[in-house]
């Protein structure tokens, strides 16, 4: 692959400020849990299901503790507890609670020893759980062999989870290698998951543990038809990011959106308490073997691609920074970025070409997410399959892991069948037509493409120091990013953080931990 | 949702009829493309029925171009026809935002002429709607495609609250700010969500009695002014249109208003 030549003396010192960027968001945020983080750790234990109303079991559980004061000593000690003292499962105890039976701060004190242990053995059976996929999707890519990049990356929105069956099915047939089935519009700012299989959304599909079921289910029966395993796709950005990374662990999705900065700027998301949900998300994710998406992309739909463009490559290095404080491996950072300059800028693709090339060079390791244009998609299509097509191309010369396709009719509508089977035929012939194009060329030393990423890695550093004396909250505060601006106790969710208590554990931290670390 | 063609308004109504039919390389050929997908499998029985389908849709002569199967059961199309009957153009009425549309600087200068004060706006994506390229593209400072957005202007005060508002909200903001006008932008517009939204905040406005304080505006890709004034807005801007055309529009509506207020108060 043709490189750039990049001055890594520069690269070193940004990454160093975004770790001290990192390092000072995990010291203040590291004595909170929230209650999502508390809910997905009840998931983690098997609590399932839904009351009378439909409140999920998880939600009936950390709302009881949370009600009680509580909640500060963590949902495994008062299970643990809960189960020892009284004898009943925790999926017992769950349905005691919603019933008005159960009171789990009134039941007998158990040994604190004791109690670490019981969760400590439950935890391991949730890995178990975690692990018994994690084979398996091993076991299909080894047998069907890995998929060339880009991975073609096909969306499904149509609301009803048995019609994105059928779409997905045909992206897969044409070619597509990831299926993301969209969010339906505001589930991110749900502070609970909703549960069963669902038929109605707008622009989405809800989220369920049951949608995700029944879609890798139809994934996994074409992918044995076509003799290639089909990755799955969801969102765990929002208000239950752990809570759904764990669904994704148990269902065994592949990829997950997951980005507390894109919840923060995008969807008025309280800050410290996505950043707290994030690093346990993470952390399930590592764990599960499933690969992270991040949301930088979306920073140029709203801001100008040409001049905010070292804000992705900045808010990359902190993406990573705190992905590897969640002990993640590089090879499972699908950072974000994306094609969006005006069409009407004159070398607007080698300006592109530049800044896809700096990004795979300075995360080599990392299967990068490449964002299709969006924000000068118009209406005309015919024009908008040429964009694509220009987005394909720098795609397949700079190796991105992940190809989003780009549909003609971005911005009319939700994509048809045939938007998608265009989208599709597009990449693949592009991605044939030039396979080997940029180990055939040389860039030019001192050109217009090494000066422009140049540019972009100097004023990325020099945003990260200036991050770095501040702090991140305040950069949020200022609207470094996207434009946006956001306050720290602003947003929503904030009443959802928690000071843990002085018996507070969460057995899966270490286990997650470990387990990424392969031990 | 069906919505009613106004019979005035119309800009010079022509009376004598005036045929107009598609045009591919000669006039009155009447030719048009068009794709689409019809579940069924790619089979001579297929092209039949796609054929059938141009005809149903009064293309005469239709001519499957391309076919392929998308999967096991559906079958694309693209095809070419003629529209033969063509229309009579000169029974075409629209409504439309008649303004002289102004430049950034025709536009403060008017501001400080008239008013002597900044024009209040405040704008949302709202209800459901997670989208804010609407709303950032007329009123960011940086605006789009060459046209500088609201917060650019000297004599425009603006309050952009962007996505996901609740109505209440919104209007709650707007009063609270003052607000000579309230931009609604709406994108997504599956299963008519953006309608129910707005004819729900057009009643929240009326019932608080404060729909008269506020120019109301109304903004998508799929927004027209006919569908604006129907919902109960005062206008409407849908593609192609930008901070300049929504600008001159208010000023000269909220210029217009304060002349036929002043002229009707006893002096």
């Amino acid at each position: 692959m043709a490189e750039l030549r990049i001055d890594w003396d520069k690269v070193a010192k940004a990454r160093e400020a975004s770790s001290a960027i990192a390092d000072d968001v995990n010291d203040q945020l590291g004595r909170f849990t929230t209650v999502t983080v508390e809910r997905s750790i009840a998931r983690l234990f098997g609590i399932d299901g839904v009351d009378a109303f439909d409140v999920p079991l998880s939600n009936v559980v950390v709302d009881h503790l949370k009600d009680k004061n509580v909640l500060g000593e963590g949902v495994a000690y008062w299970l643990a507890q809960g189960v020892l003292t009284s004898g009943l499962s925790q999926q017992e105890l769950a349905e005691g609670i919603a019933a008005g039976d159960v009171d789990l701060t009134r039941l007998e004190q158990a040994d604190p020893y004791a109690c670490s242990l019981w969760a400590r053995e439950r935890a391991e059976k949730a890995l178990d759980r975690i692990r018994d996929n994690k084979r398996f999707r091993n076991d299909k890519i080894e047998q069907f062999g890995e998929r060339p990049s880009p991975l073609l990356y096909a969306i499904v929105a149509t609301g009803n989870i048995y019609e994105d069956i059928v779409q997905a099915k045909a992206a897969a047939r044409q070619g597509a290698d990831v299926i993301a089935v969209i969010r339906t519009t505001g589930q991110s700012l749900l502070d609970y998951v909703p549960y069963g299989a669902t038929t109605e959304g707008f622009g989405g599909t809800m989220a369920t543990q049951e949608n995700f079921r029944l879609m890798r289910a139809a994934l996994d029966e074409v992918g044995d038809e076509l003799g290639r395993y089909v990755r799955l796709c969801n969102y765990c950005s929002g208000l239950c990011m752990p809570e759904i990374a764990v669904m994704g662990a148990f269902e065994r999705l592949d990829v997950m959106l997951n980005d507390a900065l894109y919840g923060i700027l995008f969807r008025d998301i309280n800050m410290q308490r996505t950043l707290i949900d994030q690093s346990f998300s993470r952390m399930v994710n590592g764990a599960a073997g499933i690969i992270i998406n991040t949301g930088e992309d979306n920073y140029l739909t709203t801001a100008d691609a040409w001049e905010e463009a070292h804000t992705v490559l900045a808010s990359q290095l902190i993406n990573e920074q705190f992905a590897l404080r969640a002990g993640m491996a590089e090879e499972q950072m699908g950072l974000g970025h994306a094609f969006e300059m005006n069409p009407e800028l004159t070398n607007s693709f080698v300006y592109e070409l530049a800044q896809a090339q700096m990004a795979r060079q300075i995360f080599p390791k990392a299967p990068l997410k490449y964002m299709p244009p969006t924000k000068y998609m118009t209406g005309n299509i015919f024009r908008g399959h040429i964009q694509d097509a220009l987005f394909n191309a720098v795609t397949v010369l700079t190796d991105q892991r992940f190809l989003l396709l780009g549909m003609m009719t971005e911005a009319i509508h939700t994509p048809h069948m045939s938007d998608r089977a265009l989208a599709i035929e597009n990449a693949r012939y592009i991605k044939r037509a030039m396979a080997d194009f940029s180990s055939e060329i040389e860039y030019k030393e001192g050109g217009l493409m090494e000066r422009r990423a140049d540019q972009v890695l100097s004023e990325a550093l020099e945003l990260l120091e200036n991050i770095r004396v501040d702090g991140l909250f305040h950069a949020l505060e200022t609207g470094l990013f996207a434009g946006i601006k956001r306050r720290s106790t602003g947003g929503k969710g904030l009443d959802g953080v928690i000071a843990k208590g002085e018996r507070y554990d969460n057995p899966f931290v270490d286990l997650f931990m470990t387990e990424q670390r392969g031990e | 949702m069906k919505h009613r063609i106004p019979e005035h308004e119309g800009e010079n109504a022509m009376s004598t009829e005036h045929r107009v039919k598609p045009y591919g390389d000669t006039m009155n050929d009447g030719r048009v493309q068009v794709s689409f997908t019809l579940p069924v499998p790619d089979s001579d029985r297929a092209i039949e029925a796609a054929r059938e389908i141009m005809l149903s849709m009064g293309l005469a002569d239709p001519l499957i171009a391309w076919h392929e199967a998308l999967d096991e059961g559906f079958t694309f199309f693209v095809a070419y026809g003629s529209h033969e009957k063509g229309i009579d153009y000169s029974k075409i009425k629209v409504q439309t935002v008649d303004v002289h549309v102004m430049s950034m600087e025709e536009t403060d200068a008017l501001i400080r002429e008239r008013f002597g004060r900044k024009i209040k706006v405040i704008g949302a994506s709202t209800g459901t709607d997670a989208h804010t390229v609407g709303i950032d593209a007329i009123m960011n400072m940086k605006g789009y495609a060459g046209h500088f957005g609201l917060e650019r202007y000297d004599m425009i005060e603006t309050l952009n609250l962007g996505s996901q508002v609740p109505n209440e909200e919104f209007i709650r903001e707007a009063i609270a700010f003052d607000a000579d006008v309230m931009l609604v932008s709406q994108t997504v517009t599956q299963k008519d969500v953006h309608i129910q939204n707005v004819t729900e905040l057009v009643e929240l406005l009326e019932a608080e009695s404060v729909r008269e304080r506020f120019l109301l505006i109304l903004g998508g890709p799929r927004v027209t002014h006919e569908l604006a004034k129907e919902l109960g807005c005062d206008a409407g801007f849908g593609l192609g249109k930008y901070a300049d055309d929504v600008a001159s529009y208010f000023v000269t509506e909220l210029d217009k208003r304060r002349r036929a207020e002043r002229s009707s108060t006893p002096t």
